[in-house]
C-alpha cells in the first residue's frame, strides 16, 4: 500500500552515485481502487524499454519483485515503454544529470 | 532455411515441453528469475558462473564444457532449446557458444522469455533432474569467433557491424543505459564500423524480424554480405545476437562474433578510435 509520504517509485538509490548519473526509474502497478493515489499492486513480470529522442531503442528491463525498474541514462529527452501482458504504457520524460527521474506507471486491468 | 533449423516459436516448445529429446536451458546475465519461474523442465546456466573461465577471460575449456553438459544430461544428440531474458542476448551467446564447441542441433525460442511472458504463458518452480550423460565436444571452431588482432587488420577490409545502441556507438554512454556508466574503457567505436544496433533487428515482443527485413536493415546499413563480416558489442552476448541474425537466420558466410568486444578494444593502446554517429 502506498501512503502520503512513501518513497518515490524506483528502487532505492542508496549506495548509487546519484551526482554523475542521468537515472530514469520508477515502479510498474495495477491500476488501484479508484482514490487518486497510484496504490494498485505491482506488476512484476513487466518489460520496461527506454527509447531516445528519436524513437530508437535503447535499453529494456524486467520489473522486479516490487515491479521497479531503474535505467541510467543521459540528460534529454527519452521515452519510456511499459509492455506487459495485454498491455502497453507509454510516458515521455526529461532526464536529467543529478536528479533523478521517479514514475509510477498504472496499467489498467 | 535456418530459420527453421535454428528457431523454435513458443507454440513450439508449449508442445514440445515434455519431449525427453530435448534440452531446454534457461541463460541469463542474472539467472534470478529462472527461481520466481521457468518454462517447465528448463534448465539453468548462468552466463557468468557457468560459461566464463573465470581466472582468465575466456570460455570455459573443453573438458568443463564436456563436464557441465554431462552433469545436466545433455548428448550429443540432444536438441538444446535456448531461451533468455534480455531479448535473448545470453541465449544468443550460448547458441554461438554450443556452436564454437560443435554442437549439432541447438535452437533458439523466437523472442525468449519475454514473448513466453507477454503471452502469459505458464511458468514453474520445480527443477527438473535429468540423468547425467557422457557429452564430447568437439573443439572450438574459431571460424565464427574474432580476435582482436584481426579486428584490428580487419579495419576497413571486413565489415565490422557495431550492435550497441547509438548513444555507446557515437561516445556518449559508455555502458548500456540500464547499467551503471563508470567503466574503464574510452569511449567510441572501432572506426569504419557500420552502427546497426541488435535492436533494430528485433520486434517489441523480442521476436525477429522477417527475413526480408532484416536483409533490408543490413544491406541498407551498409554492410555488404558478400563480404566477411566481424560483429561486436560490449562484451559479445549483443553481438551474439547480431551473429545469430547474419550467420543463421540470413545463411551469411564468415561473419564471426568478437566476443571481447568493446570491454577488449576500448582497453587496448594505441588502437584506433572513432567518436560520433
Amino acid at each position: 500500500m502506498r501512503t502520503c509520504g512513501a518513497t518515490p517509485g524506483g528502487p532505492d538509490l542508496t549506495g548509487v552515485n546519484v551526482a554523475t548519473q542521468s537515472i530514469i526509474q520508477g515502479a510498474v502497478l495495477c491500476e488501484g481502487i479508484n482514490d487518486g493515489v497510484p496504490n494498485g499492486a505491482p506488476v512484476t513480470n513487466a518489460y520496461v524499454r527506454l527509447l531516445d529522442s528519436a524513437g530508437e531503442f535503447t535499453a529494456e528491463v524486467p520489473t522486479n519483485a516490487q515491479g521497479q525498474f531503474r535505467f541510467f541514462a543521459a540528460p534529454g529527452a527519452w521515452t519510456v515503454v511499459v509492455l506487459a501482458a495485454g498491455a502497453r504504457e507509454e510516458v515521455k520524460v526529461q532526464a536529467q544529470q543529478g536528479t533523478p527521474v521517479d514514475l509510477i506507471i498504472e496499467i489498467k486491468d | 532455411m535456418t530459420r527453421k533449423t535454428s528457431l523454435v516459436s513458443a507454440d513450439w516448445v508449449a508442445e514440445n515441453i515434455n519431449n525427453k529429446s530435448i534440452a531446454i536451458i534457461e541463460v541469463d546475465e542474472d539467472t534470478t528469475l529462472y527461481d520466481i519461474g521457468h518454462i517447465e523442465n528448463a534448465i539453468r546456466f548462468h552466463w557468468r558462473d557457468d560459461l566464463q573461465d573465470g581466472l582468465i577471460r575466456d570460455l570455459i575449456s573443453k573438458d568443463k564444457f564436456e563436464a557441465l553438459l554431462s552433469k545436466f544430461g545433455i548428448s550429443n544428440d540432444t536438441t538444446v532449446i535456448l531461451y533468455g531474458g534480455n531479448n535473448n542476448w545470453f541465449a544468443t551467446y550460448a547458441f554461438w557458444y554450443f556452436k564454437v564447441y560443435g554442437h549439432e542441433d541447438v535452437r533458439l525460442l523466437d523472442g525468449g522469455r519475454k514473448r513466453w511472458e507477454l503471452d502469459a504463458r505458464p511458468l514453474v518452480t520445480a527443477v527438473p533432474s535429468r540423468t547425467a550423460t557422457r557429452y564430447v565436444a568437439k573443439d572450438r571452431d574459431n571460424s565464427i569467433r574474432a580476435f582482436r588482432d584481426e579486428v584490428i587488420a580487419e579495419i576497413g577490409k571486413s565489415n565490422i557491424v557495431d550492435v550497441r545502441s547509438p548513444q555507446e556507438f557515437s561516445g556518449e554512454l559508455a555502458a548500456p543505459a540500464h547499467l551503471p556508466q563508470e567503466s574503464g574503457q574510452i569511449k567510441g567505436h572501432i572506426p569504419t564500423a557500420k552502427n546497426i544496433p541488435w535492436s533494430k533487428a528485433a520486434n517489441e515482443d523480442g521476436t525477429f524480424k522477417s527475413d526480408d527485413e532484416l536483409k533490408a536493415l543490413y544491406v541498407g546499413a551498409g554492410v555488404d554480405l558478400r563480404k566477411d563480416t566481424i560483429a561486436y558489442c560490449r562484451i559479445g552476448e549483443r553481438s551474439a545476437f547480431s551473429w545469430f541474425v547474419l550467420h543463421e537466420l540470413l545463411e551469411v558466410k564468415n561473419v564471426k562474433n568478437y566476443d571481447g568486444s568493446w570491454t577488449e578494444y576500448g582497453s587496448l593502446v594505441g588502437v584506433p578510435v572513432a567518436l560520433g554517429a
